[in-house]
């Protein structure tokens, strides 16, 4: 038979004795949260090697950056990371104000902040409860969903929408913090840690748990410096960099904080890392919480920086005056003055260090926009973090990195 | 590895115990939590019967809005559409004929308008660049049909019901956000 073959058709050497399987994991699978495909070569369970494609949900963003004016932009950013939006926005708000040389007052920073470490909780969250997931246990993802929802009640209360944000403009925010806020906020701060401890008391000890994830998906540091990692996986490898002690942005100098780091790099120490970083993000709102409720009379008001270049002027202003009627459609038409040179600047996104390098030449819109996005480069890493695994851990290891598709592929 | 900053702290990692290692132990715990929160307040609701509250600055679908005496408010200055980042709203200009100042708020006023909301990402910023009051994003949403042609929406689709003929669907579709324009 194998012989009839071998003079009809023309494979390669070997393809028929081949003993190992391909598995298509991905681009649509349950089991990979994304569009992302793994070509995988199984011997058994086991994975002999893993091949990584890339671009099923590329948007071209930093192309479609390039014909927009700054403010639009915005809502490009939303859909980066989409489990932490908010920090995208701020990410982009500074970047801009670098560029433009806009001072942020004090409490807009202090503001951001808070909306800033909400949507690091958030985004921990859902990861920490998907890495669950994928080992079995589906209740911890339920219970700690009520607390997502609430930080989305939050957001849509200041920006009008719940996941992507829009939130923010450039030089501050689009409105003041209302009562509403405030309450959600202190109801959040006052609730989430009983929850929080609650989904460490189902995960953290758990006999399954602990076995499924620890020593699959392991790094050394080495080796997750030399990729470039960032975030809670470089951190888990036993690395304390975190952009926002080493080049603070949005005044992160004034809080004080911790930076959990991990020893092994493997899915345990990411869980462990996630949910330290959960409870340090509570110690900042808190913090931050503090230092906005202390500015009293004028000073409460503020929510933007005074720059009629750059932000718009209060709607009853454009009906009513000329001068700020023609600010505002100098505004939205573009036509605002920018400055010729380059940025980069950095945020610590919710899963690793997001960065904008943004070339302007002085025109209304970026010559280039460039997103340096974690998820991406985390990706490349999945081959040898993946190989000699079993399939099952695989999955556990993507989900633990928090690859999200719509940062990956931009 | 050598630690960058002194704010590093490592994250608490113990073997196992053996008490840990018991399944049974295991499985009476989790389950103890579980069943803690069989007596909690439930934290769902019934959609669509019934519907959490929204915000009052919600990002629906959009509303074009009138005055007060049921005029147009909308002078088809193509700020929204300049603004829209996912190039959704077109529109076309037409000027007011006499006789037609109890339709349109000011001499020139949008004869089509139209919004793709297969495009629109719901970003608000067209509201956000109206400088006539006249399009607000409401808390309608989720739209569902059979035909794409029907996301297409013209100005019939758009338009906020007229306050005084109809106050209580005018009332409705204006939420708690849209302002209504008095005088001139």
């Amino acid at each position: 038979m194998s012989e009839l073959i071998h003079q009809n058709i023309k494979l390669p050497e070997g393809s028929i004795e081949k003993q190992t399987t391909t598995l298509n994991l991905g681009p649509t699978h349950p089991a990979t949260h994304g569009v992302f495909q793994n070509i995988l070569e199984l011997d058994g369970e086991r994975i002999v090697s893993a091949d990584q494609t890339v671009g099923y949900i590329h948007r071209a963003f930093e192309k479609l950056a390039e014909r927009r004016p700054l403010y639009q932009i915005t809502p490009i950013t939303d859909r980066l990371n989409y489990c932490s939006s908010p920090i995208n926005n701020m990410g982009w708000h500074i970047t801009c104000e670098k560029l433009l040389g806009v001072q942020t007052p004090k409490r807009v920073d202090y503001m951001r902040v808070i909306i800033m470490e909400l949507a690091r909780v958030a985004d921990h969250l859902i990861c920490n409860s998907i890495v669950g997931v994928d080992t079995g246990a589906y209740t911890g993802f339920l219970y700690v969903m009520q607390y997502r929802e609430l930080i989305y009640e939050i957001y849509e209360e200041i920006c009008g929408s719940r996941l992507t944000t829009n939130i923010g403009r450039i030089g501050g925010f689009e409105r003041n913090f209302n009562g509403v806020v405030y309450e959600k906020l202190e109801r959040f701060l006052k609730e989430y840690p009983k929850v929080l401890k609650e989904f460490e008391n189902l995960f953290q000890r758990n006999r399954i748990f602990m076995e499924r994830t620890q020593g699959t998906g392991a790094i050394s540091a080495e080796r997750a410096l030399s990729y470039g990692f960032t975030g809670p996986n470089l951190r888990a490898t036993g690395v304390d960099y975190d952009v926002r002690v080493h080049n603070p942005y949005s005044s992160y100098e004034d809080f004080d904080f911790e930076i959990p780091v991990g020893s092994t790099g493997d899915n345990y120490d990411r869980f462990l890392v996630r949910n330290q970083e959960m409870w340090q993000s509570l110690s900042i709102i808190q913090q931050a919480y503090q230092k906005v409720q202390a500015f009293k009379g004028a000073d409460a008001e503020v929510y933007h920086a005074d720059v009629p270049e750059y932000y718009l002027p209060a709607k009853k202003d454009v009906y009513t005056k000329m001068e700020a009627l023609i600010w505002h459609f100098k505004i939205i038409m573009g036509e605002i003055e920018m400055p010729k040179g380059e940025v980069y600047q950095s945020v610590e996104g919710a899963n690793g260090e997001l960065g904008y390098y943004f070339i302007s030449d002085g025109g209304r819109t970026p010559y280039r926009l460039h997103f340096r996005r974690p998820c991406f480069i985390y990706y490349q890493a999945y081959s040898e973090l993946t190989q000699g695994a079993m399939l099952s851990d695989a999955v556990i290891t993507m989900s633990s990195l928090n690859l999200i598709a719509g940062e990956l592929d931009a | 590895m050598e630690r960058l900053t002194n704010r590093a702290k490592a994250v608490e990692r113990k073997p196992m115990t053996f008490l840990e290692s018991l399944y049974l132990w295991n499985i009476a715990k989790g389950m103890g939590i579980t069943l803690k929160h069989f007596f909690k307040k439930k934290a769902t609701i019934s959609y669509p019967e019934q519907k959490r509250e929204f915000s009052p600055v919600f990002r629906g679908l959009h509303v074009l809005n009138r005055d007060e005496e049921g005029r147009e408010n909308c002078t088809a200055c193509g700020l929204c559409a300049v603004a829209c980042p996912a190039e959704a709203i077109t529109m076309e200009a037409a000027e007011r004929l006499p006789g037609e100042e109890n339709l349109y708020r000011e001499e020139k006023y949008a004869a089509k308008y139209e919004i793709n909301m297969l495009r629109c990402i719901f970003c608000g910023l067209c509201e956000e660049a109206c400088p006539k009051d006249a399009i607000y994003l409401s808390e309608t949403f989720a739209p569902a049909n059979y035909q794409r042609q029907t996301f297409i929406y013209g100005k019939p689709d758009l338009l906020i019901p007229h306050p005084k003929e109809e106050p209580e669907l005018y009332a409705k579709a204006a939420g708690g956000r849209v302002v209504v324009k008095t005088g001139n």
